[in-house]
């Protein structure tokens, strides 16, 4: 079944309207939220999976478009910076999607950009500030 | 057969002598045993890399015309404050400092991206800072301010001073409650989301030499990448706590006071530190060779990190509220899995000492000893042993109406 992972913009009038349940409802597809920034009265932010038929996913990322909601491909750049890193592993304590393992006899990460989820706890406990995120 | 650390050094010269890490002693000595192993191994080299509070530097900037006493005023490097307190141009650094306007936790967690540590990892890097002095004037030092771009090749000296390092084992750190906390052992997820510790482990100094036999005022060592000293034991210093049948301390025990030309060092091995909710900090790099004096030194050097326990300690109330509760004891073999086993649930693992550094000092000092470049000192004074009853104590608090001046 074809996927996609989107990053999906909510302008402020839409933050409080059901639009994801749309997607399920009318178009029939399999919705996976990786990530959900909703602050009411601003902008609402959302990093989803949809996967369903092509056609469908189209029609629904045509909605999504047609009632004002913001739809980009998900190309997130995580940048993992290997010099700033000291291969001391409090990322890979918190890392929930496998994207930061240690290769154990070298006691080195290994960071897999495609299995990550954005969820940036591993910004939050580097002391080094070795992984960025823009999107 | 007991040697000397004047044997040893003598056969440095000649280019004889035999060094192993920490690391590989533990299979010559599964191999060979104890007794070959003590005959033919004449220096092991332990290391450690981590965030060490309790870090810093002092530095003398020399005289401006006119002249100008920091002494008594406000000094700034990249609007980091100084300690000026010292005299009219030496100030010292700490690794924790931050700027005034840094909004610390008023926005929690905060960020701390900027502080005294990463001053220094700056300067060491090479680059100019700015510094900022602010004072009252006098007959002999008229002047109160000061605004000038410095490097460390503009100064007369520069030295990094740390008072406590090297913490002979450590606390694993876990977070029982049901909220994220923020500590100086990192990000630690609620009801048991992950457990942090930072030690070397097998590799590190202390552990490798548990009752301070070789280690003592006066040890030369490596140090953020260049030549330092242990100057005297760590503040903390807590050799009497529990041990184990190997002498192992179960708990946080000793720790080492380092000094070294801070114009030496590398940023490899001097890095300025965040951790978010906590403060700034600055992991240094240290490795200390063990001369095999006799068969029980090496044995000591032989650890294993699966011999090495340390407590697991809830930072969510126990810590904080200075509750000495141990929730477990695991050993640095389980830690390094990457997973333990807490109270029935299976907790991922992090560090916050890098063994993988850790390795890579103690490889460059095992280098530079073979190349002679680096020769042992005998110790001039012992660190306090477990004999000496030193025990690290709280603080008892009086009031202050309960006595007049």
């Amino acid at each position: 079944m074809p996927k996609r992972k989107l990053l999906l913009t909510f302008p402020p009038n839409l933050v409080d309207k059901p639009i994801t349940y749309h997607l399920v409802k009318d178009y029939d597809l399999e919705l996976n939220i990786l990530r959900a920034r909703v602050t009411p009265k601003e902008e609402g932010r959302l990093i989803v999976e949809l996967s369903g038929e092509e056609e469908k996913l189209k029609s629904g990322e045509e909605f999504l478009i047609a009632v004002g909601v913001g739809v980009e491909p998900l190309a997130l750049d995580i940048i993992f910076y290997e010099d700033r890193c000291t291969q001391c592993t409090a990322c890979a304590g918190v890392c929930r999607s496998g994207a930061i393992t240690v290769e154990r006899k070298e006691m080195k990460i290994i960071f897999e950009k495609e299995k990550c989820i954005a969820c940036e706890l591993c910004i939050t406990a580097c002391p080094f500030h070795a992984v960025e995120i823009k999107f | 057969m007991a040697k000397t650390i004047q044997e040893i050094n003598e056969k440095i010269k000649r280019g004889e002598v035999v060094v192993v890490t920490a690391e590989e002693v533990i299979d010559i000595v599964a191999e060979e045993g104890v007794k070959k192993a003590a005959q033919k191994i004449d220096v092991v080299t332990t290391g450690t890399f981590g965030p060490m509070c309790s870090s810093g530097a002092y530095f003398n900037v020399g005289h401006t015309r006119p002249r100008i006493k920091f002494g008594g005023g406000k000094v700034y490097l990249n609007d980091v404050p100084a300690y000026a307190g010292i005299a009219a141009t030496d100030f010292y650094l700490g690794a924790t400092a931050l700027p005034d306007e840094d909004p610390r936790n008023s926005v929690f967690p905060g960020k701390f991206e900027y502080g005294g540590g990463h001053v220094i990892e700056d300067l060491v890097m090479g680059k100019e800072v700015r510094l900022v002095v602010q004072t009252y004037g006098t007959n002999c030092y008229p002047r109160k301010k000061l605004e000038t771009w410095i490097g460390l090749k503009d100064m007369n000296e520069a030295v990094l001073f740390n008072p406590r390092n090297a913490y002979q084992n450590y606390n694993v750190a876990v977070n029982l409650s049901d909220k994220v906390i923020y500590t100086y052992m990192g990000m630690l997820m609620p009801k048991l989301g992950n457990a942090n510790y930072c030690s070397a482990g097998q590799l590190s100094p202390l552990l490798n030499d548990p009752e301070y036999r070789t280690i003592g005022v006066g040890t030369r060592i490596f140090l953020g990448g260049g030549i330092g000293y242990v100057v005297w034991n760590g503040t903390q210093h807590n050799p009497s706590v529990l041990r184990g049948e190997n002498r192992i301390p179960l708990r946080p025990a000793g720790t080492l006071a380092v000094l070294g030309d801070l114009k030496a060092m590398s940023p490899n091995w001097l890095r300025g530190a965040s951790l978010v909710g906590y403060g700034c900090s600055l992991a240094v790099g240290i490795g200390v060779p063990i001369p095999i004096l006799d068969e029980e030194v090496l044995r000591a050097t032989a650890v294993k990190d699966s011999d090495i326990w340390a407590p697991v300690v809830d930072y969510s109330q126990d810590y904080p509220q200075l509750e000495s509760k141990i929730l477990a004891e695991v050993n640095y073999s389980q830690l390094k899995s990457g997973r333990i086993e807490l109270m029935g649930k299976k907790v991922p693992t992090g560090g916050l000492s890098s063994y993988f550094k850790a390795r890579e000092i103690a490889n460059i000092l095992k280098s530079w000893i073979k190349s002679g470049r680096f020769t042992l000192t005998e110790p001039v004074a012992s660190l306090p042993d477990s004999r000496t009853g030193i025990v690290f104590k709280n603080l008892i608090e009086r009031p202050l109406s309960s006595k007049t001046e």
